[in-house]
């Protein structure tokens, strides 16, 4: 029985060449092909999408775009200012309401909850909720706050679009801060534990600190993956062609960059789909931008 | 070997934990059982014994530690200074705050080195002269010679033996009056496990100390106390049960032990 692995040059040396035509490079030639072939049409949209939008948005990018309120029909000109700070309130409202809720929510399943009935709950809970459709959040708040006028009588607002998004954002905090602590080695606590600290200065003072990063991370994400939501905020926040004013604003209807971006971009006039450019544009360099300061917020930590 | 009868025994002026008939089960299996034992102010108590014998889970359930594994309870009786450790009106963090403990791995907070020390002094309201409160645990601790120039450092710059000091240190810092230590020198080399062994002589004129340890001769040199703990499968249970062989001055545990069990051990015959 001979293998050929067992062939040996005239001079007694093993030949080690490698050989052109074996079937198992032949295989593994073909397949590297394909597996980039595949890794490059993966890529293809993203960079697509980005290219397109940087283009066609980018024209635009003017001071007066960045500082007026968009035209009435038929008029040139005008900016989207108000949809840009419409879009940072809203998004903030949805941060105070997800960032609380979802952090001592992940406190609660990581550190308090010992894994009984009501923590799993919790945590299918939580996985079914990132799935939902971020549609069916904004259906509920509208169900729920908007119809109601449980907000000081004010149907459409921006709290209410702040709430549809909390909700979006609340799994992804709850479960970023429960495998962030969950990180946290256990020697730790029980170095706390040991030195006669409780339980709540344990979790404040020696595990939150440690597992800052990536629950610093995930809601930077989260925040951006809300930000960039329409379905939630067509019926909740609705729109305006105005500014937003003190406080009287958050209970109003406000603008923001999505809704702007699907009202006017299938308006029959030319400005409007202009504005409708550039706003996803800014809203392209918002969301990169956040995502940009979530990686630093991850390298800030290894070091 | 105190004699078993179930009432608390009065205890006397010179013990430090009395550990009357504790058996220390997880769930419905018994880890160890039946154990008695007096351990005295003042000295450092080794316990010794093969993997799987019980004796880190005795010295966890001193300051309550096995509170944080999941189904572990101990029947019997703990008695601190007279005090019921397992009282229910018990406050485990107060038990924790006059018994410290000191692990096997170290373990130092993503601090500084000073902020380690100050951490657990601060918590437990001290309103002293912090600085002073720091220096006099490192140098205890025998790692202030090390650590001196960089306070303000990580404490994870630290070497593994100098991070198990600092560990020590933070300990001390508390105050307490018992410090645990489950076997801390497993993870260190022996010169950095001569140092912690030269810190805990020094420590034993302020503190009582109990120490797990795998290392004979480390309880040998340390030690003034030595309890033998051993396993043994019982009838009708799913695994060993340890329980407390002897328990005697280490000279005598170590040159003329009362029990078989403990002359094979500490002659190297098993485990």
């Amino acid at each position: 029985m001979t293998f050929s692995s067992s062939h040996r040059l005239a001079n007694g040396v093993p030949d080690l060449a490698y050989k052109q035509g074996l079937r198992r490079n032949l295989i593994a030639r073909l397949l590297t092909v394909i597996a980039g072939l595949f890794a490059a049409i993966a890529v293809l949209p993203l960079i697509a999408v980005l290219v397109y939008v940087l283009i066609k948005g980018g024209q635009k990018i003017s001071l007066t775009l960045l500082t007026e309120l968009p035209p009435p029909p038929g008029l040139e000109g005008g900016g989207i200012a108000n949809a840009i700070i419409g879009s940072i309130v809203v998004t903030l409202i949805a941060a105070v309401i997800a960032i609380p809720v979802g952090v001592g929510g992940g406190i609660f399943l990581a550190e308090y909850s010992r894994g009984g009935k009501f923590a799993q709950f919790i945590r299918f809970g939580t996985n079914v909720l990132s799935g939902v459709p971020s549609i069916i959040a904004g259906v509920f708040i509208y169900g729920t706050i908007v119809t109601s006028r449980i907000l000081f009588g004010n149907a459409y607002s921006a709290a209410a679009g702040g709430m549809a998004l909390s909700i979006l954002m609340l799994p992804t905090v709850i479960k970023t801060t429960d495998e962030g602590l969950k990180l946290v080695s256990d020697d730790l606590r029980r170095g706390a534990l040991g030195v006669g600290a409780s339980k709540f200065v344990t979790v404040v003072r020696i595990t939150l600190p440690t597992a800052f990063t990536p629950i610093a991370t995930g809601v930077v994400l989260s925040i951006a993956r809300a930000a960039g939501e329409t379905a939630p905020l067509i019926f909740t926040a609705l729109f305006s062609p105005f500014w937003s004013e003190g406080i009287d604003g958050v209970f109003n209807p406000i603008a923001t960059l999505s809704v702007l971006i699907y009202n006017f971009a299938i308006m029959p006039y030319e400005a409007q789909n202009e504005l409708a450019w550039a706003a996803s544009f800014v809203l392209v360099l918002f969301i990169l931008g956040l995502n940009l300061f979530a990686r630093w917020l991850g390298q800030f930590a290894s070091k | 070997m105190p004699d078993s009868t179930l009432t608390p025994q009065p205890v006397s002026e010179n013990t430090c934990i009395s550990i009357q008939n504790a058996t220390i089960s997880y769930g419905s299996y018994e880890a160890v059982k039946n154990v008695y034992c007096d351990i005295p102010r003042g000295k450092v108590t080794a316990f010794i014994g093969p993997s799987g014998c019980g004796k880190s889970t005795v010295l966890r359930a001193l300051n309550r530690m096995n509170d944080l594994i999941e189904g572990c309870s101990l029947r019997g009786r703990v008695l601190f200074d007279g005090a019921d450790l397992y009282d229910p009106s018990v406050d485990p963090v107060e038990v924790r705050r006059r018994i410290g403990m000191v692990f096997q791995q170290p373990n130092p907070f993503p601090k500084s080195i000073y902020e380690n020390i100050a951490f657990g002094a601060r918590i437990n309201g001290f309103t002293g002269d912090m600085d002073e409160l720091v220096e006099r645990s490192l140098r205890q601790a025998a790692v202030w010679d090390e650590c001196k120039d960089k306070l303000n450092e990580s404490g994870y710059s630290l070497s593994g033996g100098q991070q198990q000091r600092l560990c020590i240190a933070r300990t001390i810092a508390i105050q307490p009056e018992v410090i645990l230590m489950d076997e801390p020198c497993s993870a260190l080399d022996p010169i950095s496990t001569l140092k912690i062994e030269e810190t805990m002589h020094e420590l034993k004129k302020s503190f009582t100390i109990v120490i797990v340890t795998h290392n004979m001769q480390q309880a040998v040199r340390v030690s003034d106390m030595t309890a033998f703990y051993n396993a043994e499968a019982v009838e009708g249970g799913s695994g060993k049960v340890g329980y407390l062989v002897e328990f005697n001055e280490t000279e005598k545990i170590f040159n003329a032990p009362t029990q078989q069990a403990t002359q094979d051990y500490v002659s190297g015959r098993f485990g």
